[in-house]
């Protein structure tokens, strides 16, 4: 037998008083966010950070940002050779890499070019500033934030794994 | 309030009393209205808090708001009328403050006692309708000019169903008076047994129904909110307001909610009283004096019950059409208001 038909505007006001209910019992949907935090999930983009050592200044981020918000510049230095008796290396040194998150839209680009990964995304969201050219994080800065980058999930079975390591 | 104006007290004293006794009647029901319901049950419905920082559980949030209101620079648009657009929502708040003076409290709690309560609280309480146009107009701003003529043209046409649906009342009760209906109802029996009084609720549903539908679209409150649709007309006729005369716009909107609940629970609850029978009481000479204290919290739990119901059907339901709006006043709500005045003639005569 069919259950008898509830009017719709009766079934409305029983929608916002189950809620009222469920609210009042069971607690909100929403987290007092000062007080309480939700953590992000681990592939959060929160923040990029930056692995200076894999860096080698090739400019690949900063060309391919879509908001020009990645300043590079760098100079070449001459490295002792490899082996002994050979020509000096020449290697890319990093004066400056800065990533103005007044400007960044978080898309991502950067880490996904990064032949070198030398950038990473970090789940951490609070660096809010209360003036907006504190919010151009410098080498160092964004040198700190490796410490929140998470450790990469296990590859699934059979997967191929990609780069030299 | 009326026993101790009777007593010694000179005329400057009791006018302050009075004003007193005004701000409480108005700002109390407005304060809890917007705290319980606006801020908390709204949330709680759509399965969050509301504000929680400023005072214990955020009850001190209101004062929060009006501080910040009142900080707000008075400004006014460059071709507005400045005059009526300064005035305009005052003329609302002075409807809301006329609409309370009726409002019978306890056996001698109350500011006026009219013999046709009722009838200059339907009228006053269409004075807010010229508030509300003076302002659509004076903001020299189309979607204030739209707004406020869909205001004018809702309240016109629910003011109609809201005077029909209290004639049953004033036709069962034999008086226009709201203390007198109040005893009316207390001190009347069902079928013999007066355990209960006689609330109008039980013989005036349908006008109670109609009533409520009426009051909840003279307060523009969301099924029939077309005035201030803030998906097409920004804010309707508040959208040029800011700081304290915009302050002043929502604390008239809800204290009238408040006073409309508690205008309702007068002439369908039993208002301020508790049945007669219980206290052995028969006639309003007979109460003790301690109902004038517990006669306004018996009002007050009925004005929050009757506003729940306001701010549930507010908070549950999407708007209406501007020509469903004006079609369910006319064809639906008149037609059964007026069903309802000849059967409570006809019962009234027979019985």
């Amino acid at each position: 037998m069919a259950k008898p038909k509830v009017p719709g505007l009766l079934k409305g006001l029983g929608v916002t008083f189950g809620t009222l209910m469920r609210t009042v019992t069971e607690g909100a949907a929403t987290v007092q966010y000062p007080h309480e935090k939700e953590t992000p999930p681990i592939r959060a983009r929160g923040v990029i950070a930056l692995h200076e050592g894999n860096c080698t200044s090739c400019m690949l981020c900063v060309r391919s940002c879509p908001d020009w918000c990645i300043y590079i510049e760098g100079h070449k230095e001459l490295a002792p050779p490899r082996r002994a008796g050979g020509a000096p290396r020449k290697v890319n040194k990093l004066d400056r890499f800065d990533i103005d998150y007044a400007l960044c839209m978080y898309c991502g680009i950067c880490v996904e070019v990064c032949p070198f990964d030398a950038l990473f995304w970090s789940p951490e969201y609070e660096y809010s500033e209360p003036r907006i050219s504190d919010l151009l994080h410098d080498k160092s800065k964004l040198g700190e934030w490796m410490e929140t980058v998470p450790e990469a999930p296990e590859l699934e079975a059979g997967a191929e794994k990609k780069g030299k390591k | 309030m009326h026993a101790l104006l009777a007593s010694d007290v000179p005329y400057w004293a009791q006018s302050l009393l009075r004003v007193l006794g005004g701000l409480v009647a108005v700002l109390l029901p407005a304060g809890t209205v917007v705290y319980l319901f606006l801020f908390k049950m709204m949330s709680f419905m759509q399965s969050r808090l509301g504000p929680m920082e400023a005072g214990p559980y955020g009850s001190l949030q209101l004062f929060a708001e009006v501080g910040k209101w009142l900080q707000k620079e008075d400004i006014h648009p460059a071709r507005a009328d400045k005059f009526l657009f300064k005035i305009a929502p005052l003329v609302v708040l002075a409807s809301t403050f006329l609409l309370v003076v009726v409002v019978p409290f306890g056996p001698d709690a109350w500011f006026t006692n009219f013999e046709a309560g009722i009838f200059y609280a339907l009228a006053v309480s269409s004075v807010s309708v010229l508030g509300i146009l003076i302002a659509g107009w004076a903001s020299a701003n189309k979607y204030s000019l739209l707004g406020g003529l869909r205001a004018a043209g809702q309240l016109v046409a629910y003011e109609l169903p809201m005077v029909l649906a209290v004639i049953g009342v004033v036709i069962q009760a034999g008086t226009m008076n709201l203390q007198e209906i109040v005893v009316a109802q207390n001190a009347g029996s069902m079928f013999g047994w007066d355990g209960l009084g006689n609330p109008y609720l039980l013989t005036q549903f349908v006008g109670f129904a109609v009533f409520m539908i009426a009051v909840q679209a003279e307060l523009t409150q969301t099924p029939f909110d077309m005035p201030i649709a803030e998906s097409e007309l920004v804010s309707g006729y508040m959208t040029e307001y800011s700081g304290f005369r915009f302050l002043i716009f929502f604390i008239a909107e809800f204290a009238t909610a408040g006073v409309f609940s508690m205008i309702a629970a007068v002439l369908f609850l039993g208002g301020w009283g508790v049945p007669f029978s219980w206290f052995g009481w028969t006639s309003l000479g007979d109460i003790d004096n301690w109902m004038n204290i517990v006669g306004p919290l018996i009002l007050f739990t009925k004005m929050i019950v009757l506003t729940f119901l306001i701010m549930w059907v507010r908070f549950s339901y999407p708007r209406f059409r501007e020509d469903q709006l004006q079609g369910f006043a006319w064809k639906v709500l008149i037609p059964v208001s007026l069903v309802n005045i000849m059967v409570t003639a006809i019962l009234k005569v027979a019985f």
